[in-house]
C-alpha cells in the first residue's frame, strides 16, 4: 500500500517494508487520536456555548471506570507499540552473521568507503541486492551520521570507536545517502549515492578495478613494519585466533575481542591490560591512520586460521599512498581544522 | 498596612512571622544544596564512567597525586566543621564573643586548606601533570623533571601506555578538586559576611539563622570533600 | 465591556496607588522587589528575544526556499540555526512562562505578598541578563555555529566561533533558572494563605511547582557539562576528546539528563496556564483535579529518566534503549491524561469564545498531534529511521511552538487586565490566534512528512527532488502568516497600555485569588490576607465571593 503513496520514501531494504508497516499504524493511531480530540472539542465548543451569562453549569464529576479507561487504553497501545518497535530495533540492529563487510570513514565532509576486495571510493557507496551488508563506521574527526532514507537505517558515526550498520538492498537503483549528523560548514554537502546493483554487476564492478592490496596484505605489512610481531605471542598475548574470543582483564572481568577492543588495545594500549601480562605496548594513537587501523585489524581478524599467517620482513617500506597523515593526527589542534571543502569537491 | 505587625527588626515584609521565615530560609539552603549535589554529580558521574572503563590507568595515575596533602586537608576541613558547630552552638546560647572566634577559627581553617591545596596544585605543575598542553606522563615525565630514567625503564615503558587515560583522570581531579575550591573561596567570603553581621551584634540568641544557613552551606563543602578525597587519592587498585 | 457592568467605579478609577504607578523612575523598577514589577521586567527582556529568535527563524525559513539555500551561506545558515536554537531555547521558552506569569502569579495566586526571597528574585533576573549579555555579545562577534546542543567534539575542538562564550552566558542563565525554580518552591511551601490546602491549589500552581523541581535538580547538570565543555575548550581537558579516549557521547548523556526534563520546563508551565483558562471560559471546575494536578508531578519525576531516547542511534546497547523507550512510552500517558481532562471539563460547561480560549482550543489540538507524533520518536524501530530528520523539527515545534507558546500567549492574554488593568481589542487578539493556528499547521506539518522522506536537519542545501522544494515553500508561508500573527499581539497589547478599556478587578468572573484584588493590584497585592475556605474553579456555585476586602488599599 504504502510504497505507491509518493509521500513515502522507496522501499528498498528488507527492513523498510517493516518500518512502514509499525510507521503506518503510528499514523493510524494519531489520525484517530487527533481527529477524535478535534471533534470534541469543536462539538462542546458549539453544544455548549454560553448561551447566557448567568449561566451556571453544574459540576460533572469524573467516573472512575471513565477516569481508568484513559489511563489503561493508551498505556495498551504504548506497550504494543514499545514491543513492536523494540522488536523491529533488534532486527535493525543485530547484522545477519553472513552479511559482508564495508568499510566506512567519515571526515569533514565526505565519506571514505573501502569494498571487501580493497576497493575504494568516496561519497558512492555500491552495494549488492538480496545481500546483507554490514558496514563498519569510523569518523576520524566529529560526529557524523550515515543514513540512507530509502532503506531506513541510520547510525552515528563516533570518533574514538566503531558502530556497525546493517542492511539488505532489495531493488536496483540509486538512493540517497546523507550525514545526518551536524558536523560543521558542510555538513549538508556530506551526502552521497548508494548504488544498488544486481550480485553479477556488483561482482564485475568490484573487480573492474583491481586494488593495489587486499586490505589483509596491507595489515599484514603494517603488522611487520610497525613492530607488532616482535612481542605478540613473545612477551605479548599471541593475536592468532584472538577475534571474538573472551580476554580476561587484569582489573578483573572480561572482555569480547571484536573490532572496537581491537582497536582501543591498538590506540589505547593502557585502556585494557590483559592479565598476566606487562602492560608495556606503546600506544599507537597518532601514528595510525583509520584506513591503516581497517587494514590492520582485518589482517589480525584473518589470523583466525593459523595458516593464513604471511609473513612479511619489519624493515620493507610502507606505501606512500598510506602514510600521509590525516588532519586527526596533527598535534596542534584545532584552528587549522577548517580547511577548505576536501579535495574532490 | 494593616498586615505588617512587624515583631522583629530581621523579619523582612513578605513573612509573617519570624518562625514562617525561618522555615522558608533553611528550606531554601536545602534547596540550594540539592542543586550543588546535582551539580557535582555530573562530574562525579562522568568520573564513575570512565574508573569503570579504564580502571587499571585510573589506579595508577592516582597514585601520582599527593596522598598527604589530601589527607590533611581532609583533618583541616572535619575540624573546620567543628568550628562550625561550635559557632551555632554558641549562637543558640548567646555567647556572641565566642561565636565570632568560632567563625574566624573557621575561616582561618578554610584558609589553610586552600594553602595546601595551592601548593599541591603548584607540585602538580612543576610534574606536568596539569592536563594542558605541557602533559607528559610516564617515562617521558621523569625526564623532564631530570628524573634518571632506568634502561629497565626504557624498555618496559610501563606507564606510558596509561598517559591517555591518565589525561582524562588529571582533567577530572583538576574539575573536581577546582569546582571544590572555589565553593571553599565562595565559603570564605560568606563567613566574612558572617563574621561582620555578628560583629555588628545582629545576631542574638533570637535570631541567628544567618548562622545556621552559613554553616549547612559550610558543612555542605566538606562533605564533597569527603566524597572527592577517597575517590580521587585513594583508589589505588 | 458588559462584564464592567456590575463593578462599582471605586474599583476602575485610576488614581490609586498601584504596583505600576508607585513611582515612575528607572531606579524603583530596576531595583525592584515586587515580583510582578520582576515580571514585568522578565516579559520586556523575553519579549525582546522572542523577536530576535523569530527573525534567524525567518532567515532559515528564507534560505530554504531554494534546494541550493541561494539565500546564505552555509556557514551563515549554520549560526542562524544555532542561534535560533540557542536564543529560543535558553533566552526564550524556558524563562517564559515561570519568569513572567509565574512570577506575577506565584504569590497572588495562593495570597502571599510577595516571593519568599524577593531579593534573589531581583538576582535571578539580573543574572538572566548578564547571561543573554555574554550569549549575545557571542552572536554579535561573528556567531555560533554549534547547534544548541553543543554536541562534542565539534563544540569543543573543531568550531571556530565562539563556543565558550556563549557557553558562559548559558552556564550563568542556569543559575537564575535555578534561582527562580528555588523562590517557587519555597514560597509555594511556606507562603500560602490560610486555608489554602495542596489540594486547593490552583492548577497553576502546581505545574509551577512541578517546573521548579526540574529548575533545581536538572539545570546544574547541564551548568556543569556546559562548564566540562567550555573548560575542555579552552585548556583541551580530555574528558570529551576521544585522542585522549574520552567519550563525547557521555557529554550527550550529560546534556540530555537536563535538556530533556528542559521540555517539560517549556511544556508544564503551559498545562497549568491551559488548566486555568479552559475552566474560566467554560465555567466549570476541572474534571479531575487531583489526576490534573499529579500528572503534572508524574511528569517532572518520569521526565527526568526518559533522556536516553535521544541517543538511540548514537551507541547505547539495545537493551538501553528499550528502557529509554519504555519510560518515554510511559511519560505519554500523564501528558494523554491531562488531554482528555481538559477536552471533559468543556463537557456540558457554558464556553465562551474569548481571545484565551481560542489559544486553549489551538493549544489543545496541536499539543495533541505534537505527543502521538512522539510516540513515533518514542517507538525504537521508527526513531532510527526519522531521527535527525525534519520528522524531530516538526514533533519538537508542535510541542514548543504550538504546546508552550500557545499557552504563553494564551496566559498573557487571560492575566494581561490583571497585570496592566486594561483590557485589549478582543477581535483582534482572536484574528491573531486564528492566524497563528493556521500559520502554524501551515509551517510545521509539512515538515512531518518532509521528515519521514528523509530530509535531515540543519541541512543548508537539500536534493532537488520532487516536492521537497514544494513541501519548503509550503512552511516558509506558513512563517510568514505565523510571523503576522505574533507581531499582531504585540501591537495591540502595546496599544492597550494607553487607550485600553479600564478592566477592573475580574473581567472574566475568574475565581482565583488572583482576581480577587485589583486590577492592576497594589505593591502587597492584598488589603487584608485572603482566607481561603474552598477548592479552586468552583464556578458552579457562582460568582467569585467578595470574602477578600476589595477597599483601597492604604498607603
Amino acid at each position: 500500500m504504502l510504497h505507491h503513496f509518493s509521500l513515502f520514501p522507496q522501499e528498498a531494504s528488507t527492513i523498510a517494508p517493516q518500518v512502514d508497516a509499525l510507521y503506518a499504524l503510528l499514523v493510524g493511531i494519531t489520525v484517530f487520536f487527533s481527529a477524535l480530540i478535534f471533534i470534541l472539542i469543536a462539538v462542546f465548543a458549539i453544544k455548549f456555548r454560553r448561551r447566557s451569562e448567568l449561566d451556571r453549569p453544574a459540576d460533572v464529576h469524573a467516573p472512575i471506570a471513565l477516569e481508568v479507561a484513559w489511563i489503561a487504553i493508551p498505556l495498551m497501545i504504548c506497550m504494543v507499540l514499545f514491543f513492536w518497535g523494540a522488536h523491529l530495533y533488534f532486527v535493525i540492529e543485530r547484522p545477519p552473521e553472513n552479511a559482508i563487510d564495508i568499510h566506512v570513514i567519515g571526515k569533514q565532509w565526505m565519506w571514505k568507503i573501502q569494498q571487501p576486495n580493497g576497493r575504494r571510493e568516496i561519497n558512492t557507496l555500491h552495494v549488492p541486492t538480496d545481500i546483507p551488508v554490514r558496514l563498519t563506521l569510523a569518523s576520524q574527526d566529529v560526529i557524523h551520521d550515515f543514513f540512507i532514507p530509502a532503506f531506513r537505517v541510520k547510525q552515528d558515526v563516533i570518533p574514538g570507536r566503531y558502530t556497525t550498520l546493517w542492511f539488505q538492498a532489495t531493488d536496483v537503483g540509486e538512493y540517497h545517502l546523507f550525514c545526518s549528523q551536524y558536523c560543521g560548514n558542510q555538513h549538508s554537502g556530506m551526502v552521497g549515492t548508494v548504488i544498488v546493483q544486481t550480485p553479477e554487476e556488483y561482482q564485475a564492478w568490484l573487480a573492474g578495478v583491481t586494488p593495489n592490496e587486499s586490505p589483509v596484505v596491507n595489515g599484514a605489512r603494517l603488522y611487520g613494519s610497525l613492530g607488532c610481531g616482535t612481542c605478540h605471542g613473545v612477551q605479548a598475548p599471541t593475536l592468532a585466533g584472538l577475534y571474538m574470543t573472551k580476554v580476561d582483564l587484569a582489573g578483573g572481568g572480561t572482555v569480547t575481542a571484536d573490532e572496537d577492543y581491537l582497536r582501543e588495545s591498538i590506540l589505547d594500549s593502557g585502556a585494557k591490560i590483559v592479565k598476566g601480562y606487562p602492560a608495556i605496548m606503546p600506544s599507537f594513537r597518532g601514528q595510525i591512520t583509520e584506513e591503516q587501523l581497517f587494514d590492520l585489524i582485518g589482517y589480525i581478524k584473518s589470523l583466525q586460521n593459523p595458516a593464513n599467517q604471511i609473513n612479511i620482513s619489519p624493515d620493507r617500506p610502507l606505501t606512500p599512498a598510506i602514510n600521509h597523515a590525516a588532519p586527526m593526527e596533527q598535534d596542534n589542534f584545532p584552528v587549522q581544522h577548517q580547511e577548505a571543502p576536501a579535495k574532490g569537491w | 498596612m494593616s498586615h505588617a505587625e512587624i515583631s522583629s527588626p530581621a523579619l523582612q515584609e513578605q513573612f509573617d512571622d519570624a518562625a514562617q521565615q525561618k522555615d522558608a530560609v533553611t528550606l531554601g539552603m536545602w534547596l540550594f544544596l540539592a542543586t550543588e549535589i546535582l551539580f557535582f554529580g555530573g562530574m562525579f558521574m562522568g568520573f564513575s564512567v570512565y574508573r569503570q572503563r579504564y580502571t587499571a590507568a585510573f589506579a595508577e595515575t592516582a597514585h601520582h597525586l599527593l596522598m598527604w596533602y589530601g589527607a590533611v586537608n581532609t583533618a583541616i576541613l572535619l575540624c573546620s566543621s567543628f568550628t562550625v558547630v561550635l559557632a551555632v552552638h554558641f549562637a543558640h546560647i548567646g555567647r556572641n564573643k565566642a561565636v565570632i572566634s568560632s567563625i574566624i577559627a573557621t575561616m582561618i581553617l578554610g584558609a589553610a586548606f586552600l594553602c595546601l591545596k595551592g601548593r599541591e596544585y603548584y607540585i602538580e605543575y612543576t610534574e606536568h601533570l596539569i592536563p594542558n598542553t605541557q602533559f607528559v606522563y610516564g617515562t617521558e615525565q621523569k625526564e623532564r623533571m631530570g628524573i634518571e630514567v632506568t634502561q629497565e625503564e626504557k624498555d618496559h615503558p610501563q606507564t606510558a601506555a596509561f598517559a591517555p587515560q591518565a589525561r582524562i583522570f588529571m582533567s577530572f581531579y583538576f574539575m573536581m578538586t577546582g569546582v571544590h575550591a572555589t565553593h571553599m573561596i565562595v565559603g570564605e567570603g560568606i563567613f566574612l559576611w558572617l563574621l561582620i553581621t555578628c560583629l555588628r551584634g545582629k545576631i542574638t540568641p533570637e535570631y541567628f539563622t544567618p548562622v545556621e544557613i552559613c554553616g549547612l552551606y559550610w558543612h555542605f563543602v566538606d562533605i564533597v570533600w569527603i566524597f572527592v578525597f577517597p575517590v580521587l587519592y585513594l583508589l589505588h587498585y | 465591556m458588559t462584564t464592567l457592568d456590575h463593578i462599582p467605579d471605586i474599583l476602575v478609577e485610576d488614581d490609586r496607588n498601584t504596583y505600576l504607578n508607585i513611582s515612575h523612575k528607572l531606579k524603583s523598577w530596576l531595583l525592584t522587589k515586587d515580583h510582578k514589577r520582576i515580571a514585568i521586567l522578565y516579559l520586556i527582556a523575553i519579549t525582546l528575544f522572542f523577536f530576535v529568535g523569530g527573525f534567524f527563524a525567518a532567515m532559515i525559513r528564507l534560505t530554504l526556499l531554494t534546494p541550493r539555500g541561494d539565500l546564505v551561506q552555509a556557514e551563515t545558515y549554520n549560526k542562524l540555526f544555532t542561534m535560533h536554537g540557542v536564543i529560543m531555547v535558553f533566552f526564550f521558552l524556558i524563562p517564559s512562562i515561570p519568569a513572567t506569569l509565574g512570577n506575577f502569579l506565584v504569590p497572588l495566586m495562593i495570597g502571599a505578598r510577595d516571593l519568599a526571597f524577593p531579593r534573589i528574585n531581583l538576582l535571578s533576573w539580573y543574572l538572566f541578563m548578564i547571561g543573554a549579555a555574554f550569549t549575545f555579545s557571542a552572536i554579535i562577534c561573528g556567531g555560533l555555529d554549534t547547534g544548541w546542543t553543543f554536541y562534542t567534539p565539534y563544540s569543543s575542538l573543531y568550531s571556530t566561533s565562539n563556543v565558550a562564550l556563549a557557553v558562559t552566558g548559558i552556564f550563568i542563565n542556569g543559575f537564575s533558572s535555578i534561582l527562580t525554580g528555588l523562590n517557587f518552591i519555597v514560597t509555594i511551601h511556606k507562603m500560602r494563605a490560610p486555608g489554602m490546602t495542596w489540594m486547593r491549589l490552583p492548577l497553576f500552581i502546581w505545574s509551577t511547582y512541578a517546573t521548579s523541581i526540574i529548575f533545581v535538580l536538572g539545570t546544574p547538570v547541564i551548568a556543569i557539562t556546559l562548564a566540562l565543555v567550555a573548560v575542555e575548550r579552552v585548556f583541551h581537558l580530555g574528558i570529551f576528546d576521544p585522542r585522549y579516549g574520552g567519550d563525547p557521547v557521555l557529554m550527550q548523556h550529560l546534556f540530555w539528563f537536563y535538556s530533556h526534563p528542559a521540555v517539560y520546563i517549556m511544556i508544564l508551565p503551559a498545562f497549568g496556564v491551559i488548566s486555568e483558562l479552559v475552566t474560566c471560559f467554560s465555567r466549570k471546575p476541572i474534571f479531575g483535579y487531583s489526576m490534573v494536578a499529579f500528572s503534572s508531578l508524574a511528569i517532572a519525576s518520569i521526565g527526568f529518566l526518559v533522556w536516553g531516547h535521544h541517543m538511540f542511534v548514537t551507541t547505547q546497547s539495545a537493551y538501553a534503549g528499550m528502557v529509554f523507550s519504555f519510560l518515554s512510552f510511559l511519560v505519554a500517558i500523564p501528558s494523554a491524561i491531562k488531554v482528555f481532562n481538559w477536552t471533559a471539563t468543556l463537557y456540558k460547561g457554558s464556553i465562551s469564545y474569548e481571545a484565551p480560549m481560542l489559544y486553549v482550543f489551538g493549544f489543545i489540538g496541536l499539543f495533541t498531534i505534537g505527543g502521538l507524533t512522539g510516540l513515533f520518536l518514542a517507538t525504537l524501530g521508527t526513531d532510527v529511521h526519522i531521527h535527525d530528520t525534519y520528522f524531530v523539527i516538526a514533533h519538537f515545534h508542535y510541542i514548543m511552538v504550538g504546546g508552550a507558546i500557545m499557552g504563553y500567549l494564551g496566559g498573557i492574554h487571560y492575566w494581561w487586565p490583571k497585570m496592566t488593568g486594561r483590557m485589549y481589542c478582543n477581535w483582534l487578539a482572536q484574528v491573531s490566534a486564528l492566524l497563528i493556528f493556521i500559520g502554524f499547521n501551515l509551517t510545521f506539518f509539512p515538515q512531518f512528512i518532509l521528515g519521514y522522506m528523509g530530509m535531515p536537519r540543519r541541512y543548508h542545501a537539500y536534493p532537488d527532488e520532487p516536492l521537497w522544494q514544494v513541501l519548503n515553500v509550503m512552511s516558509t508561508c506558513g512563517a510568514s502568516i505565523l510571523a503576522i500573527g505574533y507581531l499582531l499581539p504585540l501591537t495591540y497589547l502595546l496599544w492597550s497600555l494607553k487607550y485600553g478599556d479600564l478592566a477592573g478587578p475580574n473581567p472574566w468572573k475568574a475565581t482565583g485569588l488572583e482576581w480577587q484584588t485589583l486590577s492592576p493590584p497594589a505593591t502587597h497585592n492584598f488589603a487584608k490576607p485572603p482566607i481561603v475556605t474552598q477548592d479552586p474553579y468552583r464556578y458552579d456555585i457562582g460568582e467569585p465571593q467578595a470574602r477578600v476586602d476589595l477597599s483601597i488599599p492604604v498607603h
